[in-house]
C-alpha cells in the first residue's frame, strides 16, 4: 500500500514521465470486424493455492473464478481463469489490485505486469473469424461463451483471450508482440468479412 | 490438427498450444550424489522410445501451462488418454486392444 501511495506521488511529482503505450491509437476497420488498440489498464498476474483465494477475492472484490476457461467481472475490474493456480486481473478502472493483493496476509503472489501487456479489442459480427484466422481455438459461442477466457495461441504469439461480448474479444499480448498481434489481426480482418 | 484433452482444462484442446516433454514416469533418485555413473547414465539418457504405446509427459504451455502425462501410440499418433501430473500410471487403458 505505502508503495503504491508512494508511485503516485512520485508520478504527479516528474510530469516529464510520460508512458507511451505500443501502438496507441491504432485502429482499423474493415466490413464486419473493427480491430483497435484499447486504452492501458492495470493488470496483474496473481498465483495463489486453494487456501488463499476467499481472502483474496474479498480483497480485490471479486470472486476469483475456479471453473477453466472463465472469468469473472465486476466494476470495470476483471480476473481470468488461466491455470488451476493462475489469475489474470485486468483493471480498467483506474483502481491498482496489486496494492488491494498488498494488504492479503494468506499465501500468494502477486506480480504487476500493467506495462508488459497491450490489450486490442476485436468487434463486429465477423470478430470470430478475424481471431480465428491465427487461433486454433473453437470460437463458436457454444465452445466460446460470453465471459471465456484462455491463454492461447495467435499465429506464433501467445495470447490471452475473452470474450467480453457476444462478437466483442479482447486479446492481451506482450507489447513487444503488439506489432505482429496486431498487423496480423488486421490483415485477417480483411479477409474476415468474406 | 490433433486435439489433445487437457485434463486441467478438461477440454480437448488444438496441438499446438501443447509440447511434448519427454518420457513420464522416470523417477529422481532420491540422493543422487550417490548414483554411480552407469546408473546415472541410464537414469538421464537412456529411454525406452518404443513402437507402439508410449506413456509421456506433455505440457499445454500456451494454456493452463501445466504439465501432464499422456499415453500415446507412436504408429498411429492417436492419444489413448491423458491424466495429471503426480498420478499412477493407469493399470488399464480404454480400448485397449491388447
Amino acid at each position: 500500500m505505502a508503495k503504491a501511495a508512494a508511485k503516485t506521488k512520485a508520478a504527479a511529482a516528474s510530469t516529464s514521465v510520460e508512458r507511451r503505450p505500443a501502438l496507441a491509437g491504432r485502429t482499423l476497420s474493415a466490413p464486419g470486424v473493427k480491430v483497435e488498440m484499447l486504452p492501458p489498464a492495470e493488470r496483474i498476474s496473481l498465483r495463489a493455492p486453494q487456501a488463499s483465494l476467499a481472502a483474496l477475492s474479498k480483497a480485490l472484490g471479486l470472486t476469483l473464478p475456479t471453473k477453466p476457461k472463465t472469468s469473472a467481472t465486476k466494476d470495470g475490474r476483471t480476473a481470468l481463469w488461466l491455470g488451476p493456480d493462475e489469475w489474470m486481473i485486468i483493471d480498467e478502472a483506474g483502481k491498482d489490485p496489486l496494492a488491494d493483493c498488498a494488504k492479503v496476509t494468506m499465501l500468494h503472489s502477486a506480480v504487476g505486469i500493467s506495462h508488459r501487456n497491450v490489450a486490442i479489442s476485436v468487434v463486429g459480427p465477423a470478430a470470430a473469424a478475424a481471431v480465428n484466422s491465427g487461433c486454433p481455438q473453437d470460437l463458436s459461442l457454444e465452445a466460446f461463451p460470453l465471459g471465456a477466457a484462455s491463454r492461447t495461441i495467435l499465429g506464433k504469439s501467445e495470447i490471452v483471450l475473452l470474450r467480453s461480448a457476444a462478437d466483442t474479444f479482447r486479446v492481451e499480448c506482450w507489447r513487444s508482440f503488439s506489432d505482429y498481434v496486431f498487423t496480423l489481426l488486421s490483415e485477417a480482418a480483411g479477409d474476415a468479412a468474406n | 490438427m490433433l486435439l489433445i484433452r487437457c485434463p486441467y482444462c478438461e477440454e480437448e484442446r488444438p496441438e499446438l498450444e501443447f509440447r511434448n516433454a519427454g518420457e513420464a514416469h522416470i523417477a529422481r533418485p532420491t540422493n543422487i550424489a550417490a548414483e554411480s555413473d552407469d546408473d546415472f547414465e541410464k537414469f538421464f539418457f537412456i529411454r525406452a522410445n518404443p513402437k507402439g504405446v508410449v506413456y509421456e509427459r506433455w505440457r499445454h504451455i500456451h494454456g493452463c501451462a501445466r504439465f501432464f502425462n499422456a499415453v500415446r501410440d507412436t504408429v498411429t499418433d492417436r492419444f489413448v488418454m491423458t491424466y495429471k501430473a503426480g498420478e499412477p500410471k493407469p493399470a488399464k487403458l480404454p480400448g485397449a486392444s491388447k
